[in-house]
């Protein structure tokens, strides 16, 4: 029978949630192909986070070596390609996560398989992998066709998937020889590095006003954070506003900065690229403010204001001191 | 340090119209503005950077039509060397643009290879991965930060939730680098026109020894709008009364 190949992603002892995203996705797929779907657990002393997946995976393939303690795509890859050499799983699914963006081209390259990465959706049709994926900034989506092939590779977006849920039974876990020999010194793992904890943490707050690109630059950036201010609200940001060092790391909400559910979020000038919404789409309630009609942003918005913001603002500042 | 990086020039979308082509396999783009990628114009000022720090030289590549020389001038402006313009396949997909820049990467040793983390039309990422492996160097993805010492690149690399990590490569590799790694720096229209006449070379396909002839990995079946799911109530009126629907909603909802 065939396997569909599902990469767990972990890191510090716990196992991240696209991992059973893509258990689920994988079950489908699977089963589209009269396939199983194996959970495949890379690490050093994992036999926790096996029993774990055992509850959600029919199979768990475990290979445990010192040297896949800490994530490094050279050795990972090594691994992974002797396991897909052996088992020739039709579909290997990796998450589309630092890891996964690390590895799994790569990968790809190496085994011969063709990939599609950043997946929101995949089916098999005809045999052959098809996959819907999400492009020009959250504006168009693709449907995407892969070549005729003995095995393909994948990287699914998270957040897009749910993720399954324990079921009632306890799957096996199979333990494989790792087939890694010497040290490899082209690539090393050194350390994580947390993100300091400086000024303010906006992941508190009830209130949130966020700002994006399109205020154009950092001088409406006091008015706005008196509007916060006056509604009992924080400022945050959008990631282009940090790479252009208009507000610091510690404002943005974003996959690479803080997840945050406030009570509400305004945005003003973002346009909702999925690396933004995916960090606040847990807001209770969502204003939009954006002279763009088409921007992503309103599909994920309760509320919207299609105006450009200079318009809209300054008497917003004046109304909220008012409400204060 | 001899360094490659390798740029796309893109469709900037952010807020212009969409509009689908007639056979559905792609946007209508005659009405959009072209630039360089966002993520590789972080690349190559690092690249700049990292040449005003060791020396050496930096070259950009891309492969594209005639129209993306204007792109290349932009990187000679930034502080790249020489520019490479790779003919253009009639069809491509992430896999045959790694084949087609491998190549032409093969023929000179660089130290280090650049791209961006992922171009801002197509949101792949494949590229600077594909390419290390195909020409058999390390690689690391997604960094916001390049040291180098002797024969070795220590770098960060942008994990999920502010978590980095560093990673020590060996010399020659691959980076893909990550926006806001470096302040980008005003480029003149002096140094623009200067650029004008550094050395751009032009590759036919021919000369790259790929073959054309294989299926691509993926292709396009269509494109379309995402469906529409529940959109935002907009607020209607004159600014004044807007601004009094939205405090409203914010005094109700904040309880």
């Amino acid at each position: 029978m065939g396997e569909v190949f599902v990469l767990v992603e972990h890191r510090q002892g716990k196992i991240r949630d696209i991992t059973f995203e893509m258990l689920q996705a994988g079950g489908t797929l699977a089963s589209q192909r009269e396939a199983s779907s194996t959970a495949v657990l890379l690490g050093h002393n994992v036999k926790n986070l096996a029993e774990e997946l055992a509850t959600r995976a029919s199979k768990v393939l475990v290979v445990d070596d010192g040297q896949l303690k800490h994530f490094n795509s050279i050795l990972y890859q090594k691994v992974l390609s002797s396991l897909i050499a052996r088992h020739q799983p039709l579909l290997t699914l990796i998450g589309h996560t630092a890891f996964g963006m690390d590895l799994a081209p790569s990968l790809s390259v190496e085994i011969g398989f063709p990939l599609v990465t950043d997946c929101i959706d995949l089916s098999f049709e005809d045999g052959r992998l098809k996959a819907t994926r999400s492009i020009y900034g959250g504006k168009v989506n693709v449907k995407v066709f892969l070549k005729e092939s003995q095995g393909y590779a994948a990287t699914i977006r998270p957040g897009i998937f749910s993720p399954k849920p324990p079921s009632g039974t306890i799957g096996g876990i199979i333990i494989e020889p790792s087939p890694l020999k010497g040290a490899v010194d082209l690539k090393k793992f050194i350390e994580y590095i947390e993100a300091p904890l400086t000024g303010e943490d906006i992941t508190q707050a009830e209130i949130i006003v966020s700002v994006g690109q399109g205020i154009g630059g950092p001088e409406p950036i006091p008015m706005i954070e008196e509007v916060a201010r006056s509604l009992g609200g924080v400022l945050a940001c959008s990631r282009p506003v940090v790479d252009r060092n208009w507000l610091p790391k510690e404002r943005q909400v974003g996959i690479s900065g803080k997840t945050v559910k406030p009570k509400i979020y305004i945005a003003i000038g973002i346009s909702g690229a999925f690396q933004h919404v995916t960090a606040m789409q847990g807001s209770e309630t969502i204003i939009a403010i954006n002279k763009d009609p088409r921007a992503p942003i309103f599909g994920v918005a309760d509320y919207g204001i299609v105006d450009d913001f200079q318009n809209v603002i300054p008497i917003l500042k004046e109304r909220a001191k008012r409400m204060k | 340090m001899n360094i490659a990086v390798c740029v796309k020039r893109i469709p900037k979308t952010a807020e212009a119209d969409i509009f689908i082509e007639k056979d559905g396999r792609d946007i209508k783009k005659d009405h959009l503005v072209f630039t360089l990628n966002d993520w590789d114009g972080y690349a190559v000022r690092e690249a700049a950077l990292l040449k005003e720090k060791y020396g050496g030289t930096v070259t950009v590549l891309t492969i594209g039509s005639e129209e993306s020389k204007e792109v290349l001038t932009r990187c000679l402006a930034m502080g790249a060397d020489r520019a490479v313009r790779i003919e253009e396949p009639p069809a491509q997909d992430s896999r045959l643009i790694s084949k087609i820049l491998a190549q032409a990467l093969k023929a000179q040793p660089f130290d280090l290879i650049l791209t961006g983390v992922q171009a801002e039309d197509d949101n792949c990422g494949q590229i600077g991965p594909s390419l290390a492996q195909m020409l058999g160097l390390p690689h690391a993805a997604i960094v916001n930060r390049v040291e180098i010492s002797g024969n070795m690149a220590r770098v960060k690399r942008e994990l999920e939730g502010g978590i980095e990590e560093a990673v020590d490569l060996k010399l020659p590799a691959v980076l893909t680098i990550q926006t806001g790694i470096n302040e980008p720096k005003y480029v003149s229209l002096a140094a623009i026109l200067d650029a004008e006449d550094k050395e751009t070379e032009e590759v036919p396909l021919e000369k790259t020894g790929v073959a054309l002839d294989q299926p691509l990995d993926a292709t396009i079946d269509q494109v379309f709008f995402p469906p529409a799911g529940k959109m935002a109530e907009i607020l209607k009126g004159t600014p004044e009364e807007v601004v009094m629907q939205l405090t409203e909603i914010v005094r109700k909802k904040k309880g």
